[in-house]
């Protein structure tokens, strides 16, 4: 089985990420402290019985969100899954309608109809949250498919769990969008476990992304998905391909989840350490070093945790004055006139 | 008016769309350079070109999810998956995706696209080839459900689901495609949610879908001419959005309700209607409505064992003529 040690790439080698620049390097970490603010205070609200349902956190693993949402372009398409909270925050989507729908208000951003696992922006570009395993990968196929029929050059990103890789709707997929050559990236977050079963012990290959490329004729491509420099330059290189009409590309991310797999879950089928292992490289932690390393003054990185913080701290008290959903949205949005009369 | 094959009116029903709309792409498996399992779609392609026209692998999750992100981003796909019961390797996106992304996502996404499919028996194909399956979708909130019977209704339904702006399931039956009937010239586009008066009556109201309409027109004409029992044929044609006024309205003047439904009999369309007809026109009624089924089996291959599963014409004869008669 993989240990800790096998998985957790080591850092970047000095200098091959040094020409991303202080405004990006910002924008990055300021992405990634807002998730992580998010996500824990979406954590408080459960713990204070205000999150209603379930929730599934992406805290450990902001640097794939961050890396992607900053590399895209306004008008590229999200994808997520049931995990979405975080990459639809990163398209800039407000916390306020993200903790809204977690707490089932209505201000959320689908008013409470969808719930925290079909998180849905389509102004940001977030074309829903899919909670059937696999289901959203043909469908991105088709989004990309469009963009092609079009000549558009947007690309459709397509967010997945390691668990995902076992599933038919993924190969299907692949295959597809190879032979169509379309402009998708699927990106497979490799948080080593599914719900509570580590993926090596269901799963053929080591790398359970990775080592299925070659299936589909595509590039093995495998990063450390916790370091925000190496998901954004890895993501740079996979948009340019789509844009070009290269194809597809499929980017395994290494990972890890710091909370449960969903609310309720003490995650106790974790080998002890490996947690802490793991915190080791917290993302965040590691960006805030990179930042200094590259002579950000303190103040700069201070400046954007407090802005941050408030921002979650504003969006908290919003939700928890917002109103329920009104009783009237039960029926509407069934079918296109609005309603859901189904005869005459 | 030119005299169609049933399978010719889906080419032509489908040509009529992708002429009119530039948006309008159709995919399959064999569906291009073949023409289609059943010769349905022969000549799109060269029409079309293979950009508008596509092949797929033998993908069904892969089709159905690639019409889905095509449809909600801006095109209006047509997608073929090739037998019906195949839906089962890609029910997902029948009762998860398409019905409920936009209410999930509280009217933000649309899912407008058609999916067909060749539903039915009479082919002798056996169990996993010959199901009709109107009913797995039937129950399912956000999809909508036609099955025309002839050939100038495929290409007026066709074009009325490909303008729909959701997500409609397209039923052809296999053992129609061969049939012919009269087609207008020039565009057809009809309305979804309406059935027709196949033939009117006053003794009794049969409905029926697809394959099952001829055989309750070739029933009424013995029924009439052998035994004196003039039976109005509704062919329902839409079952979502239902029109539940043309078979209220036949059953307040008729007074008798038949059924003739395809399926096995456990959830078959019928049942709803009859639930439906039983609180809404119970007084109007002057006998217990009968639902004429396959029975609750897996069909079988053999032609003669195929022939007695299936409402017959002498079947629907009897059953009615026992039931006009008690
Ligand atoms: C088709 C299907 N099977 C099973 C489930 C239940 N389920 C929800 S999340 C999950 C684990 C998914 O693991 P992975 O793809 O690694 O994603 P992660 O949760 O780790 O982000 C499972 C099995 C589901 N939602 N859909
Ligand atoms: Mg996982």
């Amino acid at each position: 089985m993989a240990t800790v040690e096998s998985r957790a790439l080591k850092s970047v080698p000095a200098g091959i990420n040094d020409d991303i620049g202080e405004e990006t390097r910002l924008k990055l970490y300021r992405s990634q402290v807002l998730l992580r603010e998010a996500e824990q205070r979406a954590f408080d609200l459960f713990l204070q019985n205000l999150v209603k349902g379930t929730s599934h956190l992406s805290l450990g693993q902001e640097a794939v969100a961050a890396g992607f949402a900053t590399a895209m372009q306004p008008g590229d398409l999200s994808f997520c899954t049931y995990r979405g909270h975080a990459h639809t925050l990163a398209r800039g989507v407000p916390v306020e309608k993200v903790l809204g729908e977690l707490m089932q208000r209505d201000n959320g951003l689908m008013r409470g109809k969808g719930g925290s696992m079909h998180l849905t922006s389509s102004e940001h570009g977030v074309m829903g949250s899919y909670a059937i395993i696999g289901a959203h990968l043909p469908i991105a196929c088709g989004a990309a498919w469009r963009a092609q029929y079009k000549g558009a050059k947007d690309v459709s990103v397509c967010f997945f769990g390691d668990g995902t890789t076992n599933i038919g709707a993924f190969h299907e997929a692949l295959n597809f969008a190879a032979v169509w050559k379309l402009p998708v990236i699927f990106v497979c977050e490799n948080n080593l476990y599914m719900e509570y079963t580590p993926i090596s012990s269901v799963t053929a290959v080591a790398q359970p992304a990775a080592d299925r490329a070659a299936a589909y004729g595509l590039e093995r491509i495998l990063i450390d998905g916790n370091d925000a420099d190496i998901v954004y330059r890895t993501a740079q290189a996979a948009f340019a391909k789509a844009r070009a009409g290269g194809g597809p590309s499929l980017i395994e991310c290494l990972t890890y989840r710091h909370s449960g797999h969903s609310r309720a879950d003490p995650a106790k089928y974790r080998p002890d350490g490996e947690l802490e292992k793991w915190k080791e490289r917290d993302p965040v932690k590691i960006y805030r070093e990179r930042l200094k390393q590259f002579g950000v003054d303190d103040q700069a990185i201070v400046a954007i945790e407090s802005d941050v913080r408030k921002i979650v701290d504003d969006a908290t008290e919003a939700c928890k004055a917002a109103p329920m959903p009104s009783l009237d949205i039960l029926t509407t949005d069934v079918y296109a006139d609005g309603g859901f009369a189904w005869r005459n | 008016m030119a005299e169609l094959t049933y399978r010719d009116a889906v080419a032509r029903g489908i040509a009529q769309e992708m002429e009119r709309d530039d948006d309008v792409v159709f995919l399959g498996e064999d569906v291009a350079g073949a023409g289609g399992v059943f010769k349905a779609t022969v000549g799109l392609l060269e029409k079309f070109g293979p950009i508008r026209v596509r092949d797929t692998p033998i993908s069904e999750q892969a089709i159905m999810g690639a019409a889905m992100g095509a449809a909600m981003t801006g095109l209006r796909p047509i997608a073929e998956i090739m037998f019906s019961d195949f839906f089962a390797v890609c029910f997902d996106y029948i009762a998860n995706e398409f019905p409920k992304s936009r209410y999930m996502s509280n009217g933000q996404l649309k899912c407008p696209l058609v999916v067909r499919t060749g539903n039915g028996a009479g082919s002798r194909f056996g169990a996993q080839h010959s199901q009709s399956v109107e009913n797995w979708c039937m129950m399912i909130p956000g999809l909508k459900v036609v099955a025309p019977s002839n050939p100038r209704d495929v290409i007026g339904l066709m074009a009325a689901a490909v303008r729909d702006p959701d997500p409609v399931i397209f039923f052809e039956h296999k053992s129609l495609y061969a049939t012919k009937g009269e087609v207008p010239d020039g565009e057809i586009v009809d309305t979804l949610g309406t059935a027709a008066v196949a033939r009117p009556g006053n003794d009794a109201t049969i409905l029926a879908l697809a394959l099952m309409v001829p055989r309750a027109l070739a029933a009424a004409e013995k029924l009439k001419v052998e035994h004196g029992i003039d039976c109005e044929v509704v062919d329902v044609r839409s079952l979502v959005p239902l029109d539940t006024q043309t078979i209220l309205g036949s059953v307040a003047r008729t007074h008798r309700l038949f059924t003739v439904e395809e399926n096995p009999r456990l959830c078959g369309w019928g049942a709803e209607i009859v639930s439906i007809v039983a609180d809404e026109a119970f007084y109007d009624l002057d006998g217990p409505p009968v639902r004429i089924t396959t029975p609750h089996i897996p069909l079988p291959a053999a032609d003669i064992l195929e022939d007695i599963a299936l409402p017959s014409v002498d079947r629907i004869v009897d059953r009615v003529k026992r039931s006009m008669n008690s």
